[in-house]
């Protein structure tokens, strides 16, 4: 409960940061040295929170439906050929660091947004992927035969029974994908993507801890904010397919 | 359908074919000016064979066949397309010139991909005992090894941009191992009695556990920033800290950012490993007469082995990556390349940065992955 509290009362803040920056200057002012802005102007923060935003967004929605597709051919039996190799793919491809994909993205898709979405997507894809996998492949055999008995044909099967008791690993899946791509979408801004990167990367350059502390709380406090919603729908999830 | 086609098969040649379609590798003047890019039959003298030779490799593939015979065809592939890119290098790059630049390009990247897929494939399909495992790890570290010694590739830009800058290749590849591993051991230290701590004592769990996890949600970008000003004032305030080595630039504030990072999994870890140890050998332990500190380090922590070396891998791994970002506020590693590379537009520089951490992630995840599956083995 007081959690939830917490929670609501920094959702609070953040929101109030966010409409009015130049209220807060006064935080902030002591991290400024040589009477530099205590708060980032060159471009609104809203704006900018918005457009990191919507390009996390973008990139989970893209790899969540991808990655769910994947994973559902491979465990269909034309598909199950591709499930070894599927397994050995995703372990490897996690390794990668996200900052060398960005970074690899950039010579083919020039700097922006572009490869920044590219990077995120690609990398958003092995969580969702991994978890859906696991959800769809581990299911109890009890329950797939009496689907089966039932009558069920296998698109009902998926739709009414596999894709629902997987929806909580699947949720899962997504979380990671996007907490991680978040934090890595303000990397973004070293390849000029318009992200709360810039703010960061502005206070790094000018030495101005302030910029540093607002770019990063407001994705920190984001960050947070994701993790513990899809926490509670990952529950509600849990609840539903019974497992709870 | 038809009999005897291996359906991933099909993935590989579609993959390869696009491949042997796009240009092998881009030909720039300089560095720095956009390039032509050059298939292979248009690349290198014996172009049009070894396009022959990887088609018949890819359509081979497509029918089914032991996997020691497909591994042994991945590699194979694998070998020639190397080839052809060193010897693409050395024909297009007139004598004597030090500024045009041959760039490995999307065609190059696709045949390594279709091959390494087709490698991989097989090695799933063959599970191979784990000292064999260790065996072809080490192989393939000592390929690489010995390709890139040979000089076959010196040729090709990112080859050229580390003969340009040696010296500072080792230096930076060598602060990146002291990032990654120095903030591990840091780790280690600190988690291991945080996660014993807060296994003997459950109601410290859910606070120390959701503080790290909060930490963990901090923009890696903006951690390694916060913790310049931090050490910075605490090296001007106290002079003691400064002589110590605490800085607030240098390689100090990202190795800090790093083990902070490390924390969560190495506690949360520690925590699921006890956890998880049987409470009857718990008690066969106590009963032989053991004091607490015999029974952690003779029977939980055995038993928690597999856990924890899972820890120390995600921490492994992932402390690599991010280390790359301690190249942007002065703290040196690989990331130095990457980010130098990325303003100058300089892509065979962050070639130069990108693939040996890539490379570095791989060999470290495969490795701690061999390791674990050991410890479970050991522990069962």
């Amino acid at each position: 409960m007081i959690g939830r509290a917490i929670l609501a009362l920094t959702g609070a803040l953040l929101l109030a940061f966010l409409i009015s920056p130049a209220g807060f200057a006064p935080i902030f002012a002591p991290f400024t040295r040589n009477g530099a802005p205590a708060i980032y102007v060159q471009t609104p923060i809203l704006s900018l929170t918005l457009s990191h935003l919507a390009l996390v967004g973008a990139a989970v929605l893209l790899s969540t439906v991808i990655a769910l597709a994947l994973a559902i051919a491979v465990t269909r039996p034309a598909g199950q050929e591709f499930l070894p190799l599927a397994r050995t793919v995703t372990a490897v491809g996690q390794t990668f660091p996200p900052v060398a994909v960005l970074a690899l993205a950039v010579p083919v898709m020039g700097f922006g947004a572009g490869p920044t979405l590219v990077a995120l997507f690609l990398y958003g894809l092995l969580p969702v992927f991994e978890n859906a996998l696991a959800g769809l492949a581990d299911q109890d055999p009890r329950v797939t035969e009496a689907a089966r008995g039932m009558g069920l044909t296998p698109r009902q099967r998926l739709w009414q029974v596999e894709l629902p008791l997987a929806l909580p690993v699947i949720l899962t899946g997504m979380r990671l994908t996007a907490v991680i791509s978040l934090g890595t979408a303000t990397i973004g801004s070293t390849v000029a993507a318009r992200t709360l990167g810039e703010v960061i990367i502005a206070g790094l350059l000018s030495s101005n801890t302030a910029f540093v502390l607002q770019g990063g709380a407001v994705v920190g406090i984001i960050a947070v904010m994701i993790h513990e919603g899809f926490q509670a729908i990952e529950a509600m999830a849990a609840r539903r397919a019974g497992r709870a | 359908m038809i009999p005897h086609v291996d359906r991933p098969g099909i993935l590989f040649a579609l993959v390869g074919g696009a491949g042997l379609a796009l240009p092998l590798v881009q030909f720039k003047a300089n560095r720095i000016v956009a390039g032509e890019g050059l298939g292979m039959p248009a690349a290198l003298p014996w172009g049009w064979f070894a396009v022959a030779a990887i088609a018949a490799l890819l359509l081979a593939g497509l029918f089914r066949m032991g996997a020691a015979l497909r591994l042994a065809m991945a590699v194979a592939g694998l070998a020639l397309v190397v080839a052809a890119l060193g010897a693409a290098a050395q024909a297009l790059t007139p004598p004597d010139d030090t500024l045009a630049r041959v760039a490995p390009s999307a065609g190059f990247w696709l045949l390594g991909l279709a091959m390494a897929l087709m490698g991989a494939d097989a090695l799933t399909r063959l599970r191979p005992s784990l000292p064999l495992r260790w065996l072809l790890l080490g192989a393939a570290v000592m390929a690489v090894a010995g390709v890139l010694g040979s000089g076959m590739l010196d040729g090709i830009s990112v080859m050229r941009e580390y003969a340009a800058r040696q010296d500072m290749f080792l230096r930076e590849a060598s602060t990146h191992l002291l990032l990654a591993f120095g903030s591990l051991t840091a780790a280690l230290l600190a988690g291991l009695p945080i996660g014993i701590a807060i296994h003997q004592r459950p109601g410290l769990r859910r606070p120390v556990l959701s503080g790290l996890n909060v930490l963990q949600t901090i923009p890696s970008l903006a951690l390694f920033g916060i913790m310049i000003p931090i050490f910075g004032w605490i090296a001007a305030t106290w002079p003691a800290a400064a002589n110590a080595g605490v800085s607030g630039i240098g390689i100090f504030p990202a190795l800090v950012a790093l083990f902070l990072y490390s924390l969560l999994p190495v506690v949360a870890n520690t925590l699921t490993g006890l956890s998880g140890v049987d409470p009857a050998a718990v008690e066969a332990a106590r009963g032989l007469g053991m004091t607490r500190p015999q029974l952690m380090t003779r029977v939980l922590v055995p038993l928690a082995l597999p856990v924890l070396l899972a820890a120390i891998r995600i921490v492994l791994v992932q402390n690599i990556g991010l280390a790359v970002i301690a190249g942007l506020i002065g703290g040196g590693g690989f990331g130095t390349f990457v980010f130098q590379g990325l303003n100058q537009t300089a892509m065979d520089l962050v070639l130069l940065g990108a693939l040996p951490t890539i490379a570095l992630a791989l060999v470290a995840g495969i490795a701690m992955d061999l390791a674990v599956e050991a410890s479970r083995k050991g522990a069962a």
